[in-house]
């Protein structure tokens, strides 16, 4: 593996393997000092054409922790209709020595083009590309369905996870699908037909109109943030009615599976995909995937720039 | 002005011929010409080779006058007598637009000076192609120019009274109004066409129907009105079944397919590489058998090229901000016999109809499209059906670079290209440079 661009170029084994380190790195968090020296030397870029503070600090303490020099490049919004300047800014990375580029961007595709192009020679990890994937997202993801439902710490056969909300415009969705299907797990689909992309048949997944019917039969709620604007696309009437048939509240919860789990990416619109009492409940894990966040990225950088995917105990 | 004599080539229905050129005009076709003023023309040996009425392109995009940094006219005109063409007809989309007599005057008048096929200016519909107000039609149409064919392409005739009216004005004048059929709501954003790899790659869709929903529309309109309308570049199956729908029905409705929809599916997109972006966009490789069935029965009368150059900075870029368009003059034949000829879907003969008879009658191109017979203007492309080449980028005569087809392996060979009786291209190689280019 030397990009790691898009869940459909993982293997079941890669996926595996990236969980299991990320348990390994899981403990480098839990010690007094939480630093490995693995990528001592190492530079990392955070480049990151879209606004997201909450992917890009995870992504940096995620790299701090493996000792290697992280540069930060935020240019939101900055010329991003103008082409050329991807282009350009792949020739100052390379230029700059950048072992590895994490990358956000707000079109579809940008980071396997990077990947692509002959103007850089390190490693591209896509942070989130348009609506296309967030591959890492969907990895925290399931390290966490896993940690909390899967006895055997293998993968996620015999497990049923709901994906509920903007399907059509969002990347999470699209990793997700791929990757907790491919790791045995069933995958359900919840939304309106005008936020479900044409085609959705032929996804891995299992598609319905219906949130409260499919509630009592899955062992994890993800729901996915949606968008106000979308409104105006007439997607949906009005946020009420949304909220009303799609969003997560204290009587949906009512109908979960007792031992089931409450997921978001972040960051939330409290009260339109799910109230606070939700977000906050017992049942919630919301916060524990943002730290799993970084043990899962602890992991990809390992096992890109480190090269092995031996255990990370004997580098240390 | 030179005299010509072609020997060991084959007409399109197979017939071993000869031909005698003088003066700008075919003299003679027969097995062995008898014209006594033949044993001083220069002789060119074609053996093997098919011998067709020069190709004319009915959707050009020359970007002069405003973008000469990705074509001029006369690079444009080098592209196009590589390709066989002797006759193109440059699309209005440029800056300033070709909405008044003097653009398309100064267009004309280009083409006229770099000599190497004819160019004929297709004028606007619309002011601006704002698809607002009619431009002036009439003194297009009165021009030196003489514009027959108005369109906005790249711009959908949305509003329909304007479309109602536009259909109506240019009958005073036997017109015909080209329609780039795109409903623009339905394709807000649009990056590709929409299903399932725009859904996996999370590319904005562009559905099937909002072509078809245009295309419904304009025959039902120019049914209406009694006149003459020609939908630009098809590209679903459902826009080949209203066509062929509309035609039994008798309307005045023709249409055209460019080479790469004849080729390329939507998979190209999973790339992310914008040169496989274009509009209308690369569709499944169900429409793309329609296609093929519709111009082979007729139902599409003509291949046009929609050639639209753009400099790389435009194309080497993420998807989502790369221009729409390919190049594509070069390429249209091979493309055409590998798709239609090759697959014995069409004969030579309806090759020639397609890309050569069909368009200069749609478009009122009197002295092009003429059968090979003695009398005819000698406009001619004379093609190597057994060889075959290797696109490259690198090689092209057109200022821009890029094609879709680069580093493909197509069949057939433009061998020599002759516009007004005198050769533009000969042995695969342009004969003469031209300055400015
Ligand atoms: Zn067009």
């Amino acid at each position: 593996m030397r990009h790691l661009l898009s869940i459909a170029d993982l293997s079941y084994v890669d996926a595996l393997s990236i969980l299991d380190t990320a348990q390994e790195m899981a403990r480098v968090s839990d010690a007094p000092v939480k630093k490995l020296p693995t990528l001592r030397g190492r530079t990392i870029v955070n480049l990151f054409l879209e606004d997201s503070t909450r992917t890009r600090i995870s992504f940096e303490a995620a790299a701090k922790r493996l000792s290697a020099d992280v540069i930060n490049f935020s240019a939101k919004g900055s010329s991003v209709s103008k082409g050329e300047s991807l282009k350009d800014t792949a020739q100052t990375l390379q230029a700059m020595g950048a072992d590895a580029v994490i990358i956000r961007h707000p079109a579809s595709g940008a980071a396997q083009w990077l990947a692509d192009s002959a103007w850089m020679s390190g490693s591209v990890i896509n942070a989130g590309d348009g609506t296309h994937e967030h591959p890492t997202q969907a990895l925290l993801d399931a390290f966490t369905i896993r940690k909390h439902l899967s006895a055997n710490s293998g993968d996620l056969r015999g497990l049923s996870v709901a994906i509920v909300g903007d399907i059509l415009h969002s990347r999470v969705a699209r990793s997700n699908v791929l990757l907790l299907s491919m790791l045995g797990a069933q995958v359900i689909i919840v939304a309106p037909p005008t936020l479900l992309p044409v085609g959705v048949e032929s996804w891995p997944a299992q598609v319905s109109y219906d949130f409260d019917s499919v509630l009592p039969l899955v062992d994890a709620v993800m729901m996915l943030r949606v968008q106000q604007e979308r409104m105006s696309d007439y997607f949906f009437p009005t946020p009420r009615e949304y909220s009303h048939y799609f969003g997560l509240n204290r009587d949906r919860l009512g109908f979960m599976k007792k031992t089931a789990i409450v997921m978001h990416p972040g960051p939330m619109n409290r009260g339109l995909e799910i109230t606070a009492e939700c977000a906050d409940s017992a049942r919630s894990v919301i916060v524990e995937q943002v730290t799993n966040g970084v043990s899962v990225r602890m992991a990809v950088l390992y096992l890109l720039l480190a090269g092995s995917p031996t255990s990370p105990g004997v580098a240390i | 002005m030179g005299t010509y004599l072609l020997t060991g080539g084959n007409l399109a229905d197979g017939a071993a011929t000869q031909i005698y050129i003088a003066d700008g005009v075919i003299v003679e076709v027969a097995p062995k010409i008898l014209h006594p003023g033949a044993a001083i023309a220069t002789e060119i040996k074609v053996d093997g080779c098919i011998l067709l009425p020069g190709f004319v392109d009915l959707h050009t995009h020359l970007r002069e006058p405003g973008r000469e940094d990705s074509e001029t006219i006369a690079s444009g005109s080098r592209a196009a007598a590589k390709g066989g063409f002797t006759a193109v007809s440059a699309m209005a989309n440029t800056f300033p637009v070709a909405d008044t007599a003097g653009v398309v005057e100064q267009v004309y008048r280009l083409g006229q000076a770099t000599g190497l096929c004819d160019v004929f200016p297709i004028g606007a519909v619309t002011q601006g192609l704002a698809g607002k107000q009619l431009a002036e039609l009439g003194a297009m149409a009165d021009s030196v120019a003489r514009v027959r064919v108005f369109s906005d392409d790249g711009e959908c005739v949305f509003d329909p009274m304007v479309m109602r009216r536009a259909l109506e004005y240019v009958k005073q004048f036997g017109g015909v109004i080209a329609q780039h059929a795109q409903e623009p709501r339905l394709t807000q954003g649009a990056q590709m066409n929409e299903g399932i790899i725009s859904s996996r790659l999370g590319l904005k869709g562009w559905p099937a129907v909002a072509e078809e929903a245009i295309i419904a529309r304009d025959v039902l309109l120019a049914d209406h009105v009694q006149s003459r309308v020609h939908i630009c570049h098809l590209t679903t199956a459902g826009g080949v079944d209203i066509v062929r729908w509309a035609k039994a029905r008798g309307i005045a409705v023709t249409a055209e397919v460019t080479p790469h929809h004849l080729l390329l599916t939507d998979e190209r997109a999973i790339s992310y590489d914008p040169v496989f972006k274009v509009n209308p966009p690369l569709r499944t490789h169900s429409d793309v058998m329609a296609l093929r069935e519709g111009l082979a029965d007729g139902t599409i009368d003509i291949v046009a090229t929609d050639h639209a150059p753009h400099p790389a900075e435009s194309k080497e870029c993420e998807w989502q901000a790369a221009s729409f368009g390919m190049i594509g003059l070069e390429t249209a034949f091979s493309i055409v016999q590998a798709t239609m000829v090759d697959t014995s879907l069409m004969s030579w003969s309806d090759l020639a109809d397609r890309m050569s008879n069909a368009p200069a009658r749609i478009a009122g191109y009197a002295d092009h499209g003429q059968p090979l017979d003695a009398g005819s203007s000698a406009h001619l492309t004379v093609i190597n059906p057994t060889a075959s080449w290797r696109v490259d980028r690198d090689l092209v005569a057109s200022r821009s670079r890029n094609t879709p087809f680069h580093g493909m392996e197509l069949p057939g060979r433009i061998v020599a290209t002759f516009f007004r009786g005198e050769p533009t291209v000969l042995n695969g190689a342009l004969v003469r440079t031209v300055e400015g280019v």
